[in-house]
């Protein structure tokens, strides 16, 4: 089926507009016509959503009830917060908009010999901007398989904007409740074998010719957390050479499970820990799409990524989310998910917040950075575009 | 952390046959018993890169101009600020170097006129360098001049007649005097330009370094490498010559390349010959001053003295034609490739950075060039046309009777030579028979016997005690003598996984296959397509074998020797450097070459032989 509307597949071919979309749904779809690979899904626009609350009059009631709450009266506020939620997962979905979404997921599901598990999470127009961030703040499910658990989800995320903690959150920023609305996306489970995150830069010292890259078995969730210790490695953006490599203990691994429909926890063998999980073509892939990524994005990005096992080697590469690097580019630190939440890390294998290398060893560079742009007061030095005083500078250096 | 040691060299054992091998060479390049608590008192590091074989008493010459005329520039010409020259000394017959510093309390009063005389270079280095051609040029024509030819039996009528009064045997005395002195004047132009190449690469690579963290000195050497440079001129001849034998389709006629004559008769012969000798004959001059070595030996092969060698590349370029092979260097990819490195760092600067990124790369990709050009001038022409002269000397004194064999002047040092010329001449002026004939074949065959016993044992990479860390930076650079190269000949360096051969990441890439170890260019006619050439050190010469093969292990040299050099530019990995690759590794073993790493490991090996430095242990090398 095509795009329209109340649908946008990734691969639609249709111009991604948060306002429709939301942030993360509208990133899935720019990141899918930039050419990287996201697993595959599709978005339940805002104006699904839109039209869903105005035909069951739910809006009208919602104002009322949010009229004069008063954001300190927590009691009263998780009462009308539960009979919001109440009233969105109740009243009915307009029945041709609804017979497009299961025609959207049935097709979802034909691209694979069998069906397969979908996330649905909750996509919010304000969600994931750099300097507004609601991250965590709305709901994600894992491991669904069949339309009536899809949809069930897809409304739990609409109701999910009206959770006591979304609606405080607003009152006490006085973010208006018009307006307000919340695109779901749809998207194949990855069923990662190894994932982890990449940044275009070193996060030890901020250097954007390096890419870093942590990898550890399994779904990330445990990297996140803190679990476990993954491989770190530091490359060469450029020539995408190899610099440092320090081999993570990678002791536990959270696999998904099929007949649990969830991820179960293992431990990783002595062998496999003490070797890399990623061979040298799949680190190289891995680097290569932080690359385009960044370039995309045209500033330093901090991306999430999995390795697929319904997918074959070479073609399962999958580029989780691609968000701007914060700490470095902007000079301050994100707001880390908080854990336990099940955010997008969850679904997807690995946490928003990016786990930090241990330590990359030696990415102090020795000497002093102004030496090789001071330039000497001796004329010779202009004419010729070089500076005699950096050159001398250069070779008094104590080491090269 | 307490530093090993390497031994003191009082403490290297005499190989058996050597004693008394201080005397074949020069008082003044031995170390000094008096002088023994200075001398151990220096870190000495093996430059077995340039002289990986013993010397023969004569070529200390070689080394005795070079690293002499390197420090003249660091110390009295270019008043580099904080480094002079190298001290230098043969020891067992491999020469062994010590950087000299300036003491910290000159160093400051140097800098300005370092910057004078640097300054000028880089301001008119396009004028300099174009007089340096001449000049050099000059000596050459000067030198192929020169001969040395037996004196006549009486002197000719006619000087009798124009009352010239001089018998002749000043000519020789002079020509002899003149050769050395020629040799000597190129090699001071070669050091000219070659500092001053270091120091520009030096100023962008530190700048790259401080900018991008750990970035690969491969990278760095990428962004001012020349890819189409004068020392792959020669291979390239012979491909274009191969080409054209295609062409023509007279590859019948290089049926036999071991016959030199006998194929060029039978090119000569074929429809359309003409046009191929034509084409080679200009391909000889200058090209084919080309050693198979690296122009420090008295045994090495020139290819216009040898053209079996480049009608035998000539051959298998044929050969590979005819499958359908491309014989030529991906030079547009290179260039591709290099303009996209240098685009994407230079993107990662903003504003007055990236104007002196820009800036300090144009000076280096000017400046370094030289570093790899130069090569072809000094140590193949140059320096062929000096052992040729050399030779023909030898032959006439081995005619007069001096020696047994035709090249046995290789066993005096260049002082006896000048007495052992006077000694011819004054026999032949009084009319008697001159001394050497009885007194210079029993000598000669005491230094062989000393000599090959030297060859018996592989130099120490290093003597006495290292400092803590190795900074002076020609010596980092020329040669690869990093701290981190130290620990590893010291047995203290990050160890290889599985177990194997670390040295410089010097190309990148990995590849396995079958080593192919050659201790001598005579063997390099045994390397096979598609197998790991492993060697001590490898020379420019061997151009054609790159073509051949599918990575590169040397035990010797850094990321700018010829070795790294050639290997980026075929798009084939290397390491070198790895200290014992051509004694660990056996011909015929299946490697794994990462020359991203810098690793080599040995896959299929039923003996796992120990992995060392090179050490002083002795093996037989011959």
């Amino acid at each position: 089926m095509h795009s329209n509307e109340f649908i946008q597949f990734f691969d639609g071919g249709v111009e991604p507009k948060l306002e429709n979309l939301g942030g993360k749904g509208a990133s899935l779809v720019t990141m899918t016509s930039a050419g990287m690979p996201v697993p595959p899904g599709f978005v339940v626009t805002t104006a699904q959503f839109d039209r869903f609350m105005q035909e069951a009059g739910i809006t009208g009631h919602i104002h009322q009830l949010l009229a004069d709450l008063d954001p300190e009266d927590v009691a009263e506020v998780d009462k009308v917060s539960a009979a919001i939620r109440e009233d969105i997962c109740s009243r009915p979905v307009p029945d041709d908009m609804r017979a497009q979404t299961i025609e959207a997921y049935e097709d979802l599901m034909s691209r694979f010999d069998a069906p397969v598990p979908v996330a649905v999470r909750s996509s919010a127009t304000a969600e994931d901007l750099p300097d507004a961030s609601f991250a965590g703040q709305q709901d994600t499910y894992l491991w669904l398989e069949g339309f009536p658990a899809v949809g069930e989800h897809i409304r739990s995320c609409w109701a999910s904007l009206y959770t006591s903690r979304a609606i405080i959150y607003r009152l006490k920023n006085n973010i208006p409740n018009e307006g307000l609305s919340m695109a779901v996306v749809v998207q194949k489970m990855v069923n990662a074998k190894v994932s982890g995150v990449a940044m275009t830069l070193d996060p030890a010292n901020g250097d954007r010719s390096k890419i870093t890259i942590d990898a550890s078995y399994g779904v990330g969730e445990m990297v996140v957390s803190g679990q476990v210790t993954p491989d770190n490695m530091v490359l060469d953006k450029v020539t995408l050479v190899p610099i440092t490599e320090h081999i993570g203990d990678k002791h536990a691994e959270l696999v998904p499970d099929a007949t649990a429909r969830s991820l179960v926890e293992r431990e990783v063998d002595a062998e496999r820990r003490s070797r890399r999980c990623l061979t040298d073509d799949e680190l190289k892939a891995v680097a290569q799409m932080a690359k385009r990524a960044e370039k995309h994005y045209k500033c330093p990005q901090d991306i999430e990524w999995a390795l697929d096992h319904d997918l074959p080697d070479g073609d399962n590469l999958l580029l989780l989310q691609s968000r701007p690097e914060t700490v470095h580019s902007a000079k301050k630190s994100v707001t880390a998910a908080a854990p336990g939440t099940g955010g997008y890390a969850s679904v997807l294998g690995v946490g928003s917040s990016s786990p930090k290398a241990p330590d990359t060893a030696g990415n102090a560079a020795a000497g002093n950075p102004g030496a090789s742009t001071s330039v000497s007061g001796n004329p010779a030095s202009g004419t010729a575009g070089f500076s005699l005083g950096s050159i001398t500078a250069s070779l008094m250096k104590a080491s090269i | 952390m307490s530093m090993k040691s390497f031994p003191k060299p009082s403490e290297l054992p005499v190989p058996a046959g050597a004693e008394g091998w201080e005397k074949i060479y020069p008082y003044y390049l031995v170390f000094q018993d008096k002088l023994k608590d200075q001398e151990d008192a220096k870190f000495w590091f093996c430059d077995s890169q340039h002289w990986p074989t013993v010397f023969k008493p004569f070529e200390t010459i070689g080394g005795e101009f070079a690293v002499k005329c390197l420090g003249q520039y660091n110390s009295r010409h270019l008043m580099i600020p904080n480094a002079n020259g190298i001290e230098f000394r043969v020891h067992l017959g491999y020469l062994y170097m010590s950087p000299i510093p300036v003491p910290e309390d000159q160093i400051a009063a140097r800098v300005p006129h370092f910057e004078q005389r640097v300054g000028h270079y880089f301001q008119n280095w396009e004028e300099l360098l174009k007089q340096w051609h001449v000049k050099v040029r000059g000596t050459i024509d000067e030198m192929e001049t020169i001969s040395f030819k037996k004196l006549p039996d009486m002197v000719p009528m006619e000087d009798i007649t124009t009352g010239k009064a001089m018998d002749g045997s000043e000519v020789l005395l002079e020509n002899y005097d003149r050769l050395i002195q020629l040799a000597y004047q190129n090699w001071q132009y070669h050091f000219e330009f070659l500092n001053l190449g270091y120091i520009a690469y030096l100023d962008f690579f530190n700048f790259c370094k401080e900018v991008f963290p750990n970035i690969p000195d491969q990278s760095i050497a990428t962004m001012v490498q020349g890819v189409d440079m004068e020392l792959f001129r020669p291979d390239d001849e012979l491909k274009q010559l191969a080409k054209l034998a295609v062409e023509l389709g007279i590859q019948s006629a290089f049926a036999n390349t071991d016959d030199v004559d006998a194929t060029l008769a039978t090119v000569r012969a074929s429809a359309g010959g003409d046009r191929w000798i034509a084409r080679y004959e200009e391909a000889k001059d200058p090209w084919f001053n080309f050693t198979v070595g690296n122009g420090f030996y008295g045994h090495d092969k020139y290819w216009n003295e040898h053209q079996e060698i480049p009608l035998g590349y000539i051959a298998d370029y044929i050969r590979r034609l005819d499958e359908g092979q491309n014989i030529m260097r991906p030079v547009a990819e290179l260039v591709a490739e290099k303009e996209r490195i240098v685009e994407e760092y230079r993107d990662l600067l903003e504003g007055e950075a990236q104007a002196v990124f820009d800036a300090k790369r144009q000076l280096a990709a000017t400046a370094y060039p030289y570093v790899e050009n130069h090569n072809f001038y000094i140590e193949h022409w140059t320096m062929g046309v000096f052992w040729r002269k050399i030779r023909e000397l030898s032959r006439m004194m081995h005619a007069e009777g001096f020696w047994t064999e035709p090249e046995d002047l290789l066993y005096l040092n260049r002082n006896e030579v000048r007495d052992a010329l006077f000694d011819l001449v004054t026999g032949w002026g009084v009319g008697a028979e001159p001394i050497g004939p009885t007194y210079w074949p029993e000598e000669i065959e005491r230094r062989r016997g000393i000599v090959n016993a030297l060859k018996t044992a592989r130099p120490a990479p290093a003597l006495n005690t290292p400092p803590e860390i190795i900074t002076e930076p020609f010596t980092r650079m020329l040669w690869g003598i990093t701290t981190e190269q130290v620990q590893q000949w010291l047995g203290e360096g990050e160890e290889v996984e599985g177990g194997g051969l670390r040295g410089m990441a010097a190309s990148p890439g990995v590849v396995e296959g079958y080593a192919r170890v050659v201790h001598d260019s005579d063997q390099l006619a045994e390397v096979q397509q598609g197998e790991i050439l492993v060697a001590t050190v490898t020379a420019p010469s061997w151009g054609p074998i790159f073509g051949k093969i599918k990575a590169t292990v040397t035990d010797i040299g850094g990321m700018m020797s010829h070795a790294a050099i050639v290997c980026r530019e075929y798009g084939l990995p290397a390491v070198t450097g790895t200290g014992s690759g051509s004694t660990t590794i056996k011909t015929g073993q299946r490697l794994r070459v990462d020359g991203t790493k810098g690793t080599v490991q040995i896959l299929d090996d039923d003996a796992a032989p120990a992995v060392a430095g090179p050490g002083a242990h002795s093996h037989s090398h011959v």
